[in-house]
């Protein structure tokens, strides 16, 4: 049954991995965003604050001067708490600023144009914003290089801040995503499973065809399923048929030559010819006997998978199959003393008389003429015992268990009718109904003793 | 033993000395062989009092307390003079340290409670904000009708030439870190600044290293008003002396307001127990009363009439003016303002 695992467990994990995949993603590339960001708002402001400071180069008295104006510095200080450098300096000639700040050495005249580049300085990662002006000094214009450095802690708190938001984000969204997942693996499911539930709500014998509206990938289930329910209704239908079919074409023959047979014991002389008709009419009483058990326990069969309840007197039920039995023991003089108890059962009583009919008549049948067979009811601890106790042989040697399987007869009942399926009717009733069978040799004296247990209602 | 530990460390001192212009020097003996050596531009009877109480949670400690100028303070941090917390009142000079890697950083819960315009980095902690104040003296101004804004000011003093005539006191910037700070801050935040010094110029001012001297000087009628001065020392001053002979006047136009900042220099050694003056500083700092500590704390900034200014900012804008660039361009400006003869 198992083995493949559940439908839904594997789509549930398969969403859920499509969505971890998914968060992981985007928390990686809002990072890599949120860090490209910061990093384009440090250059921008690096590029204002040196395009700022390139903007008063000036030349006095053929001297290039400078004045480093109060907002320069002043943005750098309002994106972040980041260490700020510069320098300022016309070919080799350092005009102010850090001396041995890490310039990029080849830096053209780029016309306004504002180069980046990342170095390190102090002991710490810096981006610096390089222009280059040309200044007039003197007769000839001098190429004046203006670089600001920041140290990169705001960007790495900016980026590291967003990428915790980012990853907390990820992490709700992969929980939703689940729970979703989730909800909509048992969703889909939801009609397979109303189908299946459908199907083991229905009793045994119930095989009409499935009618309910399906998804188009469950319609072949669906029909598959109605196929063989109507295959599996025809072929209980023909087995039914069959064997209340066999049963009556053989016990009808049957009674027939049995009647034959009595007549011819009655008009025969020899001893040895009656003997023999004896031995027929036996034959004949044990196959007609076996059919009618057969069909009895095809009955059980097929109604203990689907039991009719209802509340039955338990006087009412032993009576009536005391009463079906009263002429079998008539005939060998056995008495059937019925000591009942007002209780009532909920049992179904056409399988219930059926059993108590089997044990009854196994009693009487292994009982020696001129005994008596003892049925007392009694309730105790939740179960309702009814016994069967007769004078007979008792049960032989061979285990106990064995003599409630089908076809299984004693190894003491040599000569007497039976067909072995009688307990075995008697117990899957019990059975079917939560109850058991019990049965002992009682000891001390001859005899057997058959407890039909039942659960109390 | 501790005693030999002591002289070693004042000989080590002594060769200090000599590279730096020492103002004043205490050495406060505790139990133990541990020496904070902290380098202050605050006066030793200003600062005393903290000192005592830091010293008293942890008496084992000695402390050497140098006061110098903000100037001398900066160089000497930059060239690595074995110190262990250096407390300025020149918030700029502070800042190019701390930007310069000339500082520890320094983390506590103390510190984390600071507002945000109260410290940068974790390297540079303000815990008094102190605005500058005019000082005057109420015997030489008696009659005349107090200026309550520099143009004001500025009118009176054209008015009686003769009465402020060598009598006009202020930082001399080309030595005062402080008096440069709070002069370069004024230029760029009031155009007054420059008309006033023009006419300070005229009237042959007397120039000043420091907050104190001016004070006493005006105390003892030598000077009619000194300008710019630190109002917490002056308030300081006038606690002191009752007598009425001094008189603090805020500037209703604009006001500075500066913050005395610590630092731990990168080449300190006891570094957690100047970690810990830092915290009792920073504590101290955002107390919600005055109480009588000397120094106001960074909440209130001492007059009500000062309240609507907010402190110089704490960034890297501070350092456009260290720039010797900017800096030789100022004072020469200055200098044609106030040396006019």
């Amino acid at each position: 049954m198992t083995g493949t695992g559940s439908i839904g467990r594997r789509l549930t994990l398969l969403l859920a991995g499509v969505a971890a995949l998914l968060s992981v993603l985007s928390w990686w590339m809002v990072t890599g965003l949120a860090r490209q960001a910061a990093e384009r708002t440090q250059d921008n402001v690096l590029a204002a604050s040196v395009t700022t400071i390139a903007e008063t180069l000036r030349s006095e008295q053929g001297e290039v001067r400078l004045e480093l104006p109060y907002s320069a510095f002043s943005m750098l200080g309002a994106i972040s708490e980041d260490r700020v450098f510069y320098r300022v300096s016309t070919g080799d000639t350092v005009l102010t600023g850090y001396d041995d700040l890490p310039v990029p050495t080849e830096v053209a005249v780029s016309g306004g144009r504002v180069l980046f580049d990342t170095g390190e300085y102090s002991g710490e990662e810096i981006r610096m914003a390089t222009v280059s002006r040309l200044v007039l000094a003197g007769t000839q214009p001098v190429p004046v290089t203006v670089t600001v450095a920041q140290t990169r802690g705001g960007v790495a708190s900016i980026s590291a801040e967003l990428s915790q938001l980012a990853a907390f984000l990820s992490v709700a969204f992969f929980l939703v995503a689940v729970t979703l997942s989730a909800f909509a693996a048992r969703t889909s499911l939801k009609p397979l499973n109303d189908i299946a539930a459908a199907v083991s709500r229905r009793g045994p014998s119930d095989l009409r065809p499935l009618r309910r509206a399906a998804p188009t990938e469950l319609a072949p289930l669906m029909t598959s399923l109605n196929r063989l329910m109507d295959r599996l209704g025809q072929s209980i239908r023909s087995a039914e048929d069959f064997i209340a079919e066999a049963a009556h074409r053989i016990r009808t023959p049957l009674a027939t030559v049995r009647a034959q047979a009595e007549i011819a014991l009655r008009s025969a002389r020899d001893d040895e010819q009656k003997q023999r008709l004896r031995q027929m009419i036996r034959a004949v009483d044990e196959s007609s006997r076996s059919a009618g058990q057969l069909l009895d326990h095809a009955t059980v069969i097929y109604r203990s998978d689907d039991l009719m309840r209802s509340p039955v007197k338990l006087s009412d039920l032993v009576g009536q199959a005391v009463a079906g039995l009263e002429p079998t023991a008539a005939m060998k003089d056995i008495g059937l003393h019925v000591d009942m108890i007002p209780v009532q059962v909920e049992v179904d009583p056409v399988l219930m008389e059926n059993a108590l009919r089997n044990v009854l008549d196994n009693a009487i049948k292994y009982s020696p003429p001129d005994t008596v067979v003892t049925i007392t009811a009694s309730e105790a601890q939740g179960e309702v015992r009814i016994a069967v106790s007769d004078q007979g042989p008792g049960l032989g040697d061979g285990p106990v268990d064995l003599l409630t399987h089908r076809f299984q007869r004693g190894s003491n009942t040599q000569g007497i009718v039976g067909s072995g399926l009688g307990l075995t009717i008697a117990k899957d009733v019990l059975v079917a109904h939560g109850g058991r069978l019990e049965l002992e040799s009682l000891q001390g004296r001859n005899g057997t003793c058959a407890t039909l247990v039942l659960p109390s209602s | 033993m501790r005693h030999a530990c002591l002289a070693i460390l004042l000989s080590c001192f002594a060769s200090l000395v000599q590279a730096l212009e020492i103002e004043d020097h205490r050495l406060f003996a505790g139990t133990g062989d541990r020496v904070l050596r902290v380098i202050s531009t605050a006066d030793l009877e200003v600062f005393e009092p903290y000192l005592r109480a830091f010293q008293s949670s942890q008496p084992s400690l000695t402390i050497d307390y140098t006061v110098v100028s903000s100037t001398e303070l900066h160089k000497a941090v930059r060239e690595g003079a074995a110190f262990d917390l250096a407390l300025s009142s020149a918030m700029d000079l502070q800042f190019q340290l701390a930007n310069d890697g000339f500082a520890q950083s320094h983390q506590s819960e103390a510190t984390a409670a600071l507002p945000d315009w109260a410290r940068w980095r974790d390297l540079i902690f303000a815990f008094t904000a102190e605005p500058a104040v005019v000082v005057l003296s109420t015997q030489r101004f008696d009659g005349l009708k107090l200026p309550t804004t520099r143009q004001e000011l500025v009118t009176l003093l054209r008015e009686y030439p003769e009465r402020f005539e060598g009598a006009v006191g202020t930082y001399d910037v080309r030595d005062s870190g402080l008096g440069y700070l709070f002069a370069t801050q004024e230029a760029r935040s009031t155009d007054a600044y420059w008309r006033l010094s023009e006419v300070m110029g005229r009237l042959n001012p007397q120039l000043y290293c420091c907050s104190g001297q001016m004070i006493d000087d005006v105390a003892q009628g030598r000077l009619a008003l000194a300008y710019n001065v630190l109002g917490s020392y002056a308030a300081e001053r006038l606690a002191r002396d009752s007598g009425g002979q001094v008189q603090i006047l805020g500037m209703e136009d604009f006001t500075n307001v500066i913050l005395r900042t610590a630092i731990i220099p990168s080449q300190a050694r006891e570094t957690a127990a100047a970690g810990a003056l830092i915290d009792m500083l920073a504590r101290l700092g955002q107390r919600e009363t005055p109480d009588d500590w000397p120094l106001p704390p960074l909440g209130q900034t001492g007059a009500d009439s000062l309240v609507g200014f907010g402190p110089i900012r704490l960034g890297p804008a501070l350092m456009v003016y260290l720039d010797p660039l900017n800096r030789r361009a100022f004072l020469t400006e200055w200098e044609n303002a106030l040396e006019q003869r």
